[in-house]
């Protein structure tokens, strides 16, 4: 089953599309990260699946064949907004009441459990809470609907290192006991590496790359060359190329991951937070390749 | 600090470092077969549960999962549905006891080489080269290998 699936869709804010020609499957049960620059079209995306907005251009399902804002989507889709909104002046316990009375489905003894877990009385105001702990209110509140897909839209950008090492081994958790499939945008490149095994790179939009992270890799390299200018080659399309003194460095997308290499040719393969980085900077530079699924 | 305890019945506990550039399921495939080299871990042990090694590092299950089935690929581990995963072959044909001689020598060499004033990198260069040129080592080390991976997979 795919959690999501599109098909050259388009969001447009008046004369601006914030989201334009987007085709994309993400099958069920992993971690997709969705990564690019402030106004890339990452949170325009989520509020398309969520049923927030509805689209402008193009198709949209989730959950196998659902229609996004249906009842049994809604029912499916757990989702924790950027600023973590609570009503501040509620206990935690009238947190977990409003949203048990607001669901058709909430399993309060889950809650209980989860919030007992984590040191948080259900007697405090959400708003006398800590950062790590509200993150974790709300998404313990979005859990307790046993989604089958949780959104989160960086619901720990403010966040300490422990609090949101503690939130995503919360999250990470559900995925291994309920195998919860994620979708979480995040600006934290580094921590990709470990999060996430599915990547969805916007910018300007539009999607500019795709897929799993195993294929991706596999597809990379960081080609070395003595000096000179870009080598083109049969084998590979360069994504991006910096030239620095003697050596000219070029990270490419191999034709096929089983595609041979020219002889001597120094390439090692490239981590996920160096590919994505190589990825956005040529992005905005608009000179970046904008690849199958995303052209008109 | 509870955390001390075997709470998962496993006798290893799975770390992380990030910054060290090798993949995350890599670097659980090598702590495992580091625990397997040193003893630590034995035919019938069970690794940590993928559930707990996820909530202590709060990394993506798959990986997890991916480290073990590259584990059971080797040879080294096998699944058991609903239970968890198990070591199936070791790494070292040296006993336990052994292995406690050989360090408390290796201690006794390591006093030896600090009060000669060689540093950690010191060490290392110079069992490195002591390695290289050891005659007879390369091909007892052979044999020796050859013995274990004939049982199953490769090393």
């Amino acid at each position: 089953m795919n959690v999501i699936e599109t098909h050259d869709l388009g969001r447009r804010y008046g004369a601006t599309w914030a989201l334009q020609e987007c085709s994309l499957t993400i099958p069920a049960g992993h971690l997709t990260a969705l990564v690019g620059p402030n106004g890339a079209g990452k949170t325009t995306l989520i509020n398309l699946v969520i049923g927030l907005s509805t689209p402008s251009a193009g198709e949209l399902t989730v959950l196998g064949d659902l229609r996004p804002g249906s009842l049994p989507a809604l029912d499916g889709i757990g989702f924790v907004a950027q600023d973590v909104p609570l009503y501040r002046g509620f206990s935690v316990a009238d947190m977990v009441s409003l949203t048990r009375n607001l669901n058709r489905t909430f399993d309060v003894d889950y809650a209980h459990e989860r919030l007992a877990d984590l040191n948080i009385n259900l007697r405090r105001r959400a708003g006398q809470l800590s950062g790590g702990q509200r993150a974790q209110l709300a998404l313990t509140l979005a859990l307790a609907r046993h989604p089958r897909l949780l959104v989160l839209d960086e619901p720990t950008a403010s966040l300490d290192p422990l609090a949101r090492h503690d939130f995503m081994a919360t999250v990470m958790a559900a995925m291994a006991d309920d195998g919860v499939s994620v979708v979480l945008s995040s600006h934290l490149l580094s921590e990709l590496e470990r999060v996430a095994d599915h990547l969805v790179l916007l910018s300007d939009g539009r999607i500019r790359l795709d897929g799993p992270v195993d294929d991706l890799l596999a597809e990379h390299r960081l080609v070395t060359t003595r000096s000179g200018p870009v080598s083109t080659h049969p084998a590979w399309d360069v994504v991006e190329s910096i030239a620095a003194g003697a050596q000219t460095q070029q990270l490419v997308r191999l034709r096929s991951p089983e595609v041979a290499l020219p002889a001597g040719c120094d390439a090692r393969p490239v981590g996920i937070e160096e590919l994505a980085m190589a990825y956005l900077r040529s992005s905005t530079r608009g000179v970046g390749p904008v690849l199958e699924g995303a052209h008109r | 600090m509870t955390l001390d305890k075997q709470v998962n019945g496993s006798p290893i506990r799975l770390r992380l470092d990030p910054s060290s550039g090798v993949p995350t399921y890599l670097q659980l495939v090598q702590q495992v077969e580091g625990a397997l080299r040193l003893g630590f871990l034995q035919p019938g042990d069970q690794l940590p549960k993928v559930r707990e090694v996820v909530a202590e590092l709060a990394i993506n299950p798959n990986t997890v999962l991916k480290a073990y089935r590259e584990l059971e690929h080797k040879g080294l581990a096998s699944g058991r549905p609903g239970t968890g995963t198990f070591i199936e072959a070791s790494l070292t044909p040296v006993s336990l006891p052994e292995l406690a001689n050989l360090r408390s020598s290796l201690y006794r060499w390591l006093d030896e080489a600090a009060a000669a004033g060689l540093d950690d990198d010191g060490v290392m260069a110079l069992v490195d080269s002591a390695l290289r040129d050891f005659p007879d080592r390369s091909s007892a080390t052979r044999g020796a290998r050859q013995r274990r991976t004939s049982g199953g997979g490769a090393a």
